[in-house]
């Protein structure tokens, strides 16, 4: 499971050489806002052959294309069907656009005869996303959520603040609809790359909403981000301990069993697999 | 004569910024920070590069500012495709 994902401008050499030595988890290669509209083409070329010369094995790799009312979104879409990546990153998504994305990458990847399918991370981003974002979230191809605060305030023409209330419904949206289908809910990025406090608290306060990963766009930010969404060695212990009274239990026939003198119960022991699963090697 | 020539890349670290022009005969011409020692083999990278694109005339201009392989590659196919276009 992804905790850290890390926007790199696809047009920048320095940034896509170092891409696998930063730690994040998923490296996000950004062909839209970082990227200058007449420098589109050699943006595309440049992580072609980056992509071509270096193998990332352990991270997931997502380019983030143009979305789907700019003249650079088709070309974009071919391009990455041709890389060797895992997701397409989709700005501005709403339910026709991922249909209609879906059906491109099912054409494309017939032709191309690529063999995994590329799956899509929306970005939720618009007031109107919200209210389709069961329908978005539901897709075969969708693997999770982004929310994208900075234009989602745009959108809704109020500031960004830090503390973040102005986005607060739509963060408890995308965690709601990805949990709902068992996807990843990524959270928007935390732009004041110079405030370390403000980072770990915005990343822990979206955590204990129910975020399981947070995007960034600086590597400074990983650490904190990876140290925020990973579990406690505290919660590691008591998960184990969960499961080995659970196997007890088990072996011993009994239905109810207790762990440091409390009940636990089937989502404790839920829980505890949550946990466990979240504990990098 | 109207000079058709068209350029990709950046002056920036790491980077390289290509300029390509329509000529009778291929005529690279590299200029790098680190020229002595991978000056061969920046030539090398544009020489496969139009080899595989059959390209036999063309003059091209290379600003190296330490780009790796992958990156001059990528800047020779982007300014070529751009002096595709303005033909």
């Amino acid at each position: 499971m992804k905790r850290s994902l890390l926007f790199i401008p696809a047009n920048s050499p320095a940034m896509l050489q170092n891409a696998d030595i930063f730690g994040a988890d998923a490296i996000i290669f950004d062909l839209e806002d970082a990227i200058h509209p007449l420098e589109k083409d050699a943006a595309r070329d440049l992580l072609t052959c980056y992509l071509e010369r270096f193998a990332l094995p352990d991270m997931e790799l997502i380019v983030r294309i143009n979305d789907r009312q700019t003249p650079y979104y088709i070309k974009d879409v071919e391009r990455a069907v041709q890389l060797p990546i895992h997701t397409i990153m989709l700005p501005k998504a709403r339910e026709e656009d991922i249909l209609e994305l879906s059906e491109r990458l099912t054409a494309l990847e017939k032709k191309r005869k690529r063999l995994a399918p590329l799956m899509i991370i929306p970005i939720i981003e618009r007031a109107i996303s919200l209210f389709e974002i069961e329908k978005i979230v539901a897709h075969a191809r969708v693997s999770g959520l982004l929310l994208g605060g900075e234009d989602l305030t745009s959108d809704l023409e109020v500031e960004r603040t830090k503390q973040g209330l102005e986005i607060l419904f739509a963060r408890q949206m995308v965690i709601y609809a990805a949990k709902a289908y068992r996807k990843e809910a990524i959270d928007t990025p935390f732009t004041d790359v110079g405030d370390h406090v403000g980072l770990v608290e915005d990343a822990t306060y979206a955590k204990s909403l129910g975020m399981t990963a947070k995007s960034c766009i600086h590597p400074i930010q990983i650490d904190a981000i990876n140290e925020v969404f990973s579990p406690s060695e505290k919660q590691i212990t008591f998960a184990k301990r969960v499961l080995e009274a659970e196997k007890e239990a088990q072996e011993k026939g009994l239905g109810v069993f207790s762990v440091d003198g409390k009940m636990v119960d089937k989502p404790i022991i839920e829980r505890a697999k949550q946990v466990l699963k979240r504990v990098k090697p | 004569m109207i000079l058709s020539y068209a350029s990709a890349g950046t002056l920036s670290s790491n980077d390289c910024f290509i300029t390509v022009e329509h000529a009778e005969q291929l005529e690279i011409t590299i200029e790098s920070i680190v020229l002595d020692a991978f000056g061969d083999q920046i030539e090398q990278v544009i020489r496969g590069v139009l080899k595989q694109l059959k390209i036999k005339k063309l003059k091209v201009l290379v600003q190296d500012k330490g780009a790796l392989d992958y990156t001059i590659k990528a800047r020779l196919i982007t300014a070529l495709h751009r002096l595709e276009k303005k033909a």
